[in-house]
């Protein structure tokens, strides 16, 4: 059956997972669900400790089972110790058919492959796969299916207790003897801990791991005591220079410096750019320029931005220093200064249910004026692919694309037209993960198109005459004209993965790679 | 034009390529290793194709590692490759098979 993005979602799939195919972005709007809890297994006794001596333990005490799903979160980012440590502990017990529900996984976690190939690991529920994971997926290792959810999506998830977590596993950079949990301060600082929030609510069994046990109450908290089943104190909870990076040099490639001046140029002539205004950006080169370009136009003009959300940086914190943006509201801290910056009382750091959930009655998302996404690949029904690279592998995550796209007033994807060979802007992305629907301004170095759904914002920039604007197709066939149109890549029946739409419909499915034909 | 010796063109740059060609059994024979080869593997395997037969080279064994060259890059270190093979250093013919 065919969604409304045009993407085939083989019946099978559908009966398999139980998902109704991908149906526009409002289609679960307003339509009633009852939220799921957990068992919860109350502590009323003074004298009981919740302290355990090692992983194995812990997960002895959580009833640790064949099948069961376990749960951890990405905050310490490429630096994590954690998954691979539980998991290789969950293998030597022996354990098998393991669901591991991830918010993301990536190069941190390449020793997982083998755990894939033995049967431990047999389904996986993540933003996205980075490493070698992804590759191992792909290549139609793992036995069960891939499920590539939105941060958003996943919070959905365990909500409607479509993913039922059996034992989460929180890494927890300070926590005390009873499970007050704080994203800031110890060895292994990350400054936030948003994904794990909804695991806290959901999950049957709560696991905090730190290597930093701090006296009680550890406090304010972040994640209360009130949800935390068990503490294990380990040596090392990740490798701090790997979590966060130093804020990225300001870019000196032109290429990206001309896309973030047709991005500014883009946002500063379209009208939501108004005193107050609400802004979302990524880490990328070109979206760290365009930042730092928007605010001296900002200065110049006398306008300052309401709140600015997301995964945060240091140009956003420096606009919060400079008093131009009201508050800032983290969900995930990329460099270290944005960890440090944290102290600052309008730093504030929210849920990702809080930031992106569709499921409950209205995210920060919704209230966005405007987001910079980048994308691997656009097509010119300005659907957006952020998990399977040009060449049928995964090698991406969903994060918050999605959710933020759908959500802004107006969505504005940079992305230069080529990456090596590799065209960009194409006829169909390899795999839908952003519908065309949310996606209103395509920027890339050889101009700027504008979905024609959105007349308004053409308008706009037409009268502003601030930057070359062509059609999606006129980008597109500017690429192929340079680098040849590409054959479609051949993939195997298998179906691997599946993308999931915020709302929990399949956006599309990700294929088994075929080696390509010798000749 | 007639492969003497084995002779290199090229890098392992992104968007670059490294054509190495030797002499052959009578026959073109070629080992192409691309980044796109899922994308572009027929189209490479065509200008490389191309590219000899303009050369007039029927025997040479050819390889190639591609990291996302175009296909002037490709053409260009293929002709190169084998002009230093047949020890061709002046005279070249541009705008003759070398177009």
């Amino acid at each position: 059956m065919k969604n409304a993005v045009g993407r085939e979602i083989p019946e099978e799939i559908l009966k398999a997972t139980g998902k109704e195919p991908f149906q526009g972005n409002n289609y679960k709007n307003g339509v009633p669900f009852r939220r799921q809890g957990p068992l919860i297994r109350p502590v009323m006794d003074n004298e009981h400790s919740k302290l355990v001596k090692d992983i194995h333990e812990a997960l002895v005490k959580c009833h640790a089972h064949s099948g069961m799903t376990v749960s951890f979160h990405h905050h310490f980012r490429e630096g994590d110790l954690i998954v691979c440590m539980v998991m290789k502990e969950i293998q030597k017990m022996g354990l098998k058919n393991i669901t591991l529900a991830a918010t993301s996984l990536g190069k941190a976690h390449d020793d997982l492959v083998p755990m894939i190939e033995d049967g431990t690991i047999t389904r996986i529920e993540a933003s996205g796969v980075r490493g070698k994971i992804g590759r191992a997926i792909s290549e139609g290792k793992l036995k069960g299916l891939a499920i590539m959810r939105s941060h958003g999506g996943r919070v959905r998830s365990l909500v409607t207790g479509e993913t039922k977590v059996d034992i989460a596993f929180i890494g927890a950079p300070t926590s005390d003897d009873y499970g007050n949990l704080r994203g800031i301060g110890g060895k292994t600082n990350c400054g936030v801990l948003s994904y794990s929030h909804v695991d806290g609510d959901c999950a049957e069994y709560v696991v905090a791991i730190t290597d930093c046990l701090v006296p009680f109450p550890n406090f304010p908290a972040h994640i209360s005591m009130t949800k935390v089943d068990y503490v294990c104190v380990v040596d090392a909870i990740g490798i701090p220079e790997k979590i966060a990076t130093g804020a990225a040099k300001p870019t000196t490639d032109q290429r990206k410096l001309m896309m973030a001046e047709y991005c500014t140029q883009v946002v500063v002539n379209t009208p939501y750019f108004k005193d107050g205004f609400s802004y979302q950006t990524g880490v990328g080169g070109a979206s760290i320029a365009s930042t730092i370009s928007l605010t001296r136009i900002m200065k110049e003009r006398g306008i300052k931005m309401g709140f600015g959300v997301g995964g945060l940086t240091k140009p956003m914190c420096d606009l919060l220093d400079m008093g131009m943006v009201r508050v800032l509201l983290d969900t995930q801290a990329f460099d270290l200064d944005t960890v440090s910056n944290v102290i600052n009382p309008a730093h504030h750091r929210i849920t990702a249910g809080a930031y992106a959930n569709p499921f409950n009655k209205g995210a920060f998302v919704n209230r966005l004026d405007y987001v910079i996404l980048a994308s691997l690949e656009v097509d010119v029904h300005f659907n957006c692919n952020v998990v399977v690279g040009s060449d049928g592998v995964i090698t991406g995550a969903q994060g918050g694309h999605p959710d933020t796209a759908q959500g802004a007033k107006c969505t504005i994807v940079i992305c230069p037209l080529l990456q090596g060979r590799i065209p960009a802007i194409c006829s169909e992305v390899t795999t839908v993960t952003t519908p065309g629907e949310s996606v209103d301004i395509v920027v890339t170095d050889y101009g700027v198109a504008v979905n024609p759904n959105r007349h308004d914002l053409l308008e706009a920039l037409q009268k502003a005459d601030c930057v070359p604007l062509k059609t999606i197709e006129e980008l597109r066939d500017i690429a192929y004209s340079i680098v040849g149109e590409p054959e479609p890549v051949q993939f195997g029946d298998r179906i691997v993965g599946i993308i999931e739409a915020r709302d929990g419909t399949i956006m599309d499915v990700v294929r088994q790679v075929k080696d390509p034909d010798p000749e | 034009m007639e492969i003497k010796k084995a002779a290199v063109a090229g890098t392992l740059e992104s968007s670059d390529c490294m054509v190495t060609v030797e002499p052959g059994e009578g026959e073109i024979t070629l080992d192409l290793d691309s980044a796109v080869i899922r994308q572009y593997g027929k189209q490479i395997r065509k200008v490389i194709g191309e590219t000899l037969k303009r050369l007039d080279v029927t025997s040479a064994k050819v390889t190639v590692v591609d990291k996302g060259a175009l296909d002037c890059t490709i053409k260009a270190r293929v002709e190169c490759a084998v002009y230093r093979s047949a020890d061709v250093r002046d005279g070249l013919p541009w705008g003759g098979v070398i177009v």
